[in-house]
């Protein structure tokens, strides 16, 4: 129990998916620009995580390392989460239309997102069990969202502040994104 | 090589099956358009519109909560398929453009000095901004950097200036603003817009009755722009050649110029430019909304009525006009001579009306010809009742039905249409109004030798405007005041000979202000005429409620001036698709109130339609002043003689009914528009030789 707790921290802090590894970067500047639609990608991107993490994990140790194709995992994972992304949005849609009206629109973006896809590689790696796969996923994503919403409330403030032109918008996001990255940095040694 | 190919196919091939199967078991109808809407936007999912991807936005799109323009990286190409896509819905196919209130910018005074960031948005949270005017423009161009079109940038004097052809109507600019200035609006909502007590208005644009932008199109004439005069008048009153003609123009009253110097001469520039469009003989192009499919009835083709269906038609509804006389033009044709506003002008005006396919159907009586049943029948979702005061007031005395006695508006009616009256050598016209001088003045080009105005006050007391009464007094009526008729006296053959009246003397004020006439005893005086035309007010003749045999009819009620009743601030009468303004409503009064009241009306009956609650505009400014707009004294404004109006010479225009009233030159017309001080709210440009200081 205590190692899983230490995972999820190193992987909530030490390892954010966006501030330590550097992935997901396109979803971190295009919808960070307002706080709602920060949080509503956050949810989304915990939820997809989880389910892409776990049914990878499946199909690594029951297809690929069983037929002896762990060469193919890349591509094979791709078509995986593409087609698990798609699946959960028509069920939401149909079955939860009020978790659908909060997420859906945030799932097609994720669908081939290097995030998710790095999570589920990362996996793999580090040779995780089932459960230490569900606990990292989902420290990863919260991690996602952490960095994405405090991300967020950063650019708000940004908006009104007097910024030289030349480096308006994505340019002093990307600075502010390194600055953010840096201060995560100090997380390290922490386990 | 093999068993990955396998591999693949088979991993491929049970995720296909797997979502081929689901997409029929999780199927749920969405809007085709959604996805052809999608089709039409850029595809980057890069988030500049605030919603999370394409698809979400295209969603945004088609439940009607974002404009077509909502993608900001789109083409214009594609905003437009988009907004073709859309088109579909009633209504909305209409593109909004970016519109700039205030033209204030840098000429208030500053409250503070500012030393924060360069934002609106920020400086507007320490007082509402450094400027004294409270709700003027801040002029850091928030606006300006929300563009995503380069359609907004900020003028010489401090406010945003948009560019129409750049604008896509995005809202950005609106969004940016702190303080309401800017504002995207579809072109309905710009005609129906109505004047607020938050809005920079001057004091001349807050008086007009029609709410006209008068420091604005002032503006534009003195850049030369004069189409774009017209078309600013045009956005408020449809009749600007008869108007720039009779209009006693309250607005010159409130100008500011007028509390140190003659007031700038408003009307006369109107009628510049209104007579420059006539002139060139080509129309300057009105626009319209696209058709909503609903059928409004005006009965009545007057100023009110002209004006409610011109402004229903260019908001996309289709009208058609009822009138009861052979022509349109209610009063304006049938009230007031051709020596003031020649018939050939109000035809202008009038088909430039008609032409935007507006219908009129002439010589129909309402409550006669017919109904509120057979409109109701053909489709009429509301109607609107400009009947006008038609019916004069009668002098109640003896002997006024003798032989050469007649009333005010049914003469000038009678004259207008042509009508041969046997007239006699001298006459008296009882009242002081309008109608008396235009009855007076009409006898004498008639060739009448001698004419009187009698009337029971004096002349400052006199209703009618000031400049009819100059006009009069240079072509020679005669002017018998403190005079209250009592006895028209006949000849053995009925003929009218002499008028008796009873002098007075002016008591104590009364409610309206004036001083009360009080009878001398036994003052009794006689004046031979042989012609005596009472023209002492008018009330509307409500007879179509007799004779409509409609059951609803009996519903409308009436006040004890025989005027329909309403709420003043929606027009509605107590039958809520009844709607009614002008003369018909208020009794008589200026023209340009009967206009102001047709848009008003205008905007009711389009609320109605869409059902929507019919209530008053809020924060209405209607018939109010801004207190802190109205000064008593105005620094940096230097004499400048006000441009006189030119017109024909008395000796010419008696023996004919030729315009007396002349167009002003265009040089004076420039001289004029430059002594406008091109006020707000509580800016103003001094004249030239002080430095720009309020």
């Amino acid at each position: 129990m205590g190692d899983l707790f230490v995972l999820a921290i190193s992987c909530i802090f030490i390892n954010n998916i966006l501030l330590a590894q550097f992935l997901g970067n396109c979803p971190f500047l295009g919808t960070s620009k307002k706080m709602e639609t920060a949080i509503g990608m956050a949810m989304a991107v915990i939820f997809v995580l989880v389910m892409a993490g776990l049914i990878t994990w499946i199909v690594d140790i029951y297809l690929l390392k069983a037929l002896n194709v762990e060469y193919l995992r890349t591509v094979s994972f791709i078509l995986v989460i593409a087609s698990l992304v798609q699946f959960v949005e028509m069920f939401l849609k149909k079955s939860i239309p009020g978790l659908y009206a909060g997420l859906g629109i945030f799932l097609p973006l994720i669908t081939t997102n290097c995030a998710v896809m790095g999570v589920c590689l990362i996996n793999i790696k580090e040779d995780y069990t089932f459960l230490q796969t569900a606990v990292s996923s989902f420290a990863y994503a919260v991690g996602f969202g952490l960095a994405l919403i405090l991300f967020a409330g950063v650019r708000e403030r940004i908006d009104i502040a007097r910024v030289p032109k030349c480096l308006q918008d994505t340019s002093i996001g990307l600075v502010t994104a390194g600055i953010i990255a840096l201060t995560f940095m100090s997380f390290k040694g922490m386990v | 090589m093999i068993p990955a190919l396998l591999f693949m196919l088979g991993i491929g091939a049970v995720c296909g099956i797997v979502l081929s199967l689901s997409s029929k078991v999780f199927y749920v109808y969405e809007d085709p358009r959604i996805s052809q809407v999608e089709n039409n936007l850029a595809g980057a999912n890069c988030g500049g519109c605030g919603y999370a991807g394409c698809s979400a936005a295209a969603d945004a799109i088609v439940s009607g909560k974002e404009m077509p323009s909502l993608c900001v990286i789109n083409s214009k190409e594609g905003t437009q398929a988009v907004a073709k896509i859309m088109g579909i819905n009633a209504g909305s196919a209409e593109s909004p453009m970016s519109y700039n209130m205030c033209e204030g910018g840098l000429r208030a005074d500053n409250k503070y000095h500012y030393m924060g960031i360069s934002s609106c948005k920020a400086m507007s949270l320490v007082f509402g901004g450094k400027r004294v005017c409270g709700v003027g423009c801040i002029g850091l161009g928030d606006c300006v950097k929300a563009c995503q079109f380069n359609a907004v940038h900020l003028g010489s004097n401090g406010y945003p200036v948009v560019d129409d052809d750049q604008c896509v109507g995005c809202g950005a600019c609106q969004k940016a603003c702190p303080k309401e200035i800017i504002e995207v609006k579809t072109l309905s909502e710009k005609l129906m817009k109505f004047n607020q007590v938050n809005d920079p208005l001057a004091p001349c644009a807050q008086t007009c009755p029609a709410e006209i932008n008068i420091p604005r199109y002032i503006n534009q004439l003195r850049e030369g722009k004069y189409k774009e005069a017209v078309q600013t008048i045009r956005m408020r009153n449809p009749l600007p050649l008869a108007c720039g003609r009779v209009c006693p123009h309250p607005c010159e009253d409130q100008c500011r110029r007028g509390v140190e110097d003659e007031p700038v001469s408003i009307n006369q520039l109107k009628r510049f430019v209104a007579d420059y469009e006539m002139n060139t003989g080509s129309r300057i192009p009105i626009t319209c909304a696209p058709d909503t499919g609903k059928k409004i009835a005006v009965i009545g083709g007057g100023p009110a009525g002209l004006s409610c269906a011109f402004f229903l038609r260019r908001i996309g509804h289709q009208v058609n006009i009822f009138e009861a006389m052979p022509k349109l033009g209610g009063m304006l044709r049938y009230g007031i001579p051709e020596y003031r506003l020649p018939k050939k002008v109000l035809e202008w005006d009038i088909q430039g009306i008609l032409d935007l396919g507006i219908k009129a159907f002439t010589h129909l009586n309402f409550g006669v010809d017919f109904g509120l049943g057979s409109l109701m029948a053909s489709g009429y979702e509301a109607v609107f009742l400009g009947v006008g005061a038609w019916e004069d007031y009668s002098l109640g005395i003896d002997g006024e039905d003798l032989n050469g006695c007649f009333t005010g508006i049914n003469f000038l009616q009678r004259i207008s249409s042509g009508e041969k009256i046997k007239l006699g050598r001298t006459a008296a016209v009882v009242g002081g109004g309008n109608t008396a001088v235009d009855c007076a003045r009409t006898l004498l080009r008639l060739g009448l030798d001698k004419v009187y105005i009698v009337y029971r006050r004096t002349r400052k007391e006199m209703p009618a405007n000031e400049v009819e009464i100059v006009a009069s007094e240079e072509e020679g009526i005669h002017f018998v005041f403190l005079a209250a008729p009592t006895r028209v006296v006949g000849d053995a053959d009925k003929k009218c000979t002499q008028l008796e009246y009873l002098q007075m003397q002016l008591g104590e004020p009364d409610a309206s202000g004036r001083r009360r006439p009080e009878p001398i005893e036994g003052s009794e005086t006689l004046l031979d005429v042989d012609m005596v035309i009472s023209a002492i007010g008018q009330s509307p003749d409500a007879s179509f409620k007799k004779h409509d045999p409609h059951a609803r009819m009996t519903q409308l009620e009436l006040t004890r001036w025989n005027t329909i009743d309403n709420d003043p601030a929606i027009l509605q009468s107590s039958i809520p698709y009844i709607f009614t303004g002008g003369d018909a409503a208020t009794g008589p009064a200026l023209v340009v109130d009967a206009i102001g009241s047709g848009r008003r009306a205008a905007r009711s009956i389009d609320c109605f339609l869409k059902g929507e609650p019919v209530e008053p505009v809020k924060d209405s400014l209607q018939e109010k002043r801004i207190e802190e707009s109205i000064f008593t004294s105005v620094d940096g404004v230097k004499q400048i003689q006000r441009a006189k109006m030119p017109e024909l010479h008395v000796n010419q225009r008696l023996n004919s009914m030729v315009e007396v009233d002349l167009v002003l030159p265009k040089d004076s017309a420039h001289k004029e528009a430059e002594r406008c001080l091109n006020c707000c709210r509580i800016c103003y440009n001094p004249d030239s030789d002080f430095p720009i200081s309020k």
